[in-house]
């Protein structure tokens, strides 16, 4: 299911072995209606489009993406292991 | 008060492994600003003082709402309609009178930012709107200042820590390299947060601070924590520097002071307004004829594209050198320019299209630098 997201907020346990995970934070979970994804993309861009695809208030909001915990700045490849974290800037204090 | 009450009243940090008489020392020398005595701020500025940090330096403009006090756990409804700076000076004078506390019941601008810092040994940031906090952030990379970062929202927060010792040290701009526009990320007020939260993200950035002066443990450099109060997860990214990050950053004093952090964080005020983006875009498709409407001597001096050169004091009497039909102003930041574009509309009306470049040609040579150095 290449470019392929799911939304896994069922509030039930799912078991996704060999999946890769997209982590949401912040206002995104709002976006998403979840705050995990599971998807099967190649890299971190087509795992943009896909996402701002399927949730285009996602495409104007500003966010950092972090791959298995590591801020990225470019195009990264992604595996089935791969966890994505997608950050937006908070103001509050 | 006497060195028997000092050594009992940090007796249980001071017993610490790895701490000691001469944490305490180090602690005691220390000179830490907090910015905002607000949600962050208050359990901050309890946990510094309380610990015996030295000199602890408060500036906040803002008075004391009742709708501060679910998470502001400093103050109390006496203090309602005061000076949060002053109330809180107060408040931790009597938790501890043995050291020194200095209230700025001011606005954090360009103007004093600068000149506040120098005097401190870190600066925690505990804001609570994106133009300060890019503000905080540029004069700590500029004076070479750790900066405690902490933000919230809802049940959310963010922490980390910019050293700024060297040049490739992460700082904010790293993870977020623009400011979002008014309104594309909600604050507080709008968003809501739980109380507790400020609570606990406020005394994460009090610990950060103590740990950088005492050296104990790892602080949380080029490291961003995000901790979610529903779920108690807490997800810890490693962040690293980017080249273009330095460009975005005034590289001196003046540039810093000719920086308008909260233009840079708002919406277009008016429809003439253009980002760079969209500047290049038009030069880019041609028939556009560009006005610099600054005065003749100024610097930067506009070289990548064509253009020309009439004063905004002249602009009235000279718009007849305007030939093309879509025009755009520009000038050092934006200001001018767009009195300029209000005047040309004012003689051209619906005959020309007019703009004027937002944050002038200042932000759009930094934004160029920027672009070229990602690339």
């Amino acid at each position: 299911m290449e470019g392929d997201l799911a939304n896994c907020n069922s509030g039930k346990f799912v078991l996704l072995y060999m999946s890769m995970h997209i982590i949401l934070f912040g206002r995104l979970v709002d976006i998403a209606g979840s705050s995990v994804l599971v998807g099967d993309v190649a890299d971190t861009d087509s795992l943009i489009n896909a996402l701002h695809n399927t949730y285009p208030a996602l495409a104007q909001a500003k966010y950092v993406i972090a791959v298995d915990k590591q801020v990225i700045t470019s195009n990264t490849l992604l595996n089935e292991k791969s966890v994505v974290a997608l950050l937006p800037p908070f103001s509050g204090g | 008060m006497s060195n028997a009450n000092s050594y009992e009243r940090y007796h249980r940090q001071t017993i610490l492994p790895g701490f000691g008489e001469e944490g305490q020392q180090k602690l005691l020398k220390a000179k830490v600003l907090v910015v905002g005595a607000g949600g962050l701020g208050c359990p901050a500025l309890q946990y510094l003082t309380a610990a015996g940090v030295g000199t602890i330096g408060i500036i906040d403009d803002d008075v004391v709402a009742l709708n501060n006090l679910h998470r502001q756990v400093l103050y109390s409804v006496n203090d309602i309609g005061f000076s949060k700076a002053e109330r809180a000076s107060h408040i931790l004078g009597q938790l501890n009178p043995e050291i020194k506390i200095l209230s700025y019941n001011e606005r954090l601008l360009t103007q004093n930012a600068l000149l506040l810092f120098d005097d401190f040994d870190i600066i925690l940031d505990g804001t609570d709107n994106f133009s300060t906090r890019y503000m905080v952030n540029d004069a700590c990379v500029l004076l070479r200042k750790p900066l405690v970062y902490g933000a919230i929202s809802q049940f959310e927060g963010q922490l980390s820590v910019f050293r700024n010792e060297n040049d490739d040290d992460v700082n904010y701009r790293d993870i977020f390299p623009d400011p979002p526009k008014e309104g594309e990320v909600l604050g507080c007020d709008e968003a809501g947060v739980l109380g507790t939260m400020p609570g606990i993200i406020g005394t994460m950035m009090a610990n950060e601070a103590i740990k950088l002066i005492t050296g104990i443990g790892e602080p949380l450099v080029n490291q961003l924590l995000t901790y979610n109060a529903l779920s108690n997860q807490v997800y810890q990214l490693s962040l690293s520097a980017r080249n273009e990050t330095h460009s975005l950053i005034p590289k001196n004093e003046t540039e810093f002071l000719r920086t308008d952090y909260l233009w840079l964080c708002s919406s277009p005020m008016s429809e003439e307004e253009i980002d760079a983006e969209t500047f290049n875009d038009l030069i880019e498709k041609g028939n556009v004829d560009v006005i610099d409407v600054r005065e003749l001597q100024e610097l930067p001096e506009a070289n990548d594209f064509a253009n020309i050169k009439i004063p905004l004091a002249q602009l009235a009497n000279n718009a007849g050198e305007i030939r093309r039909d879509a025009v755009i102003t520009f000038c050092q930041t934006g200001n001018r320019s767009l009195q300029a574009a209000k005047i040309l509309k004012g003689i051209f009306g619906k005959d020309k299209k007019i703009y004027s470049l937002r944050g002038g040609i200042l932000e759009w040579s930094r934004r160029k630098q920027y672009e070229r150095k990602k690339a």
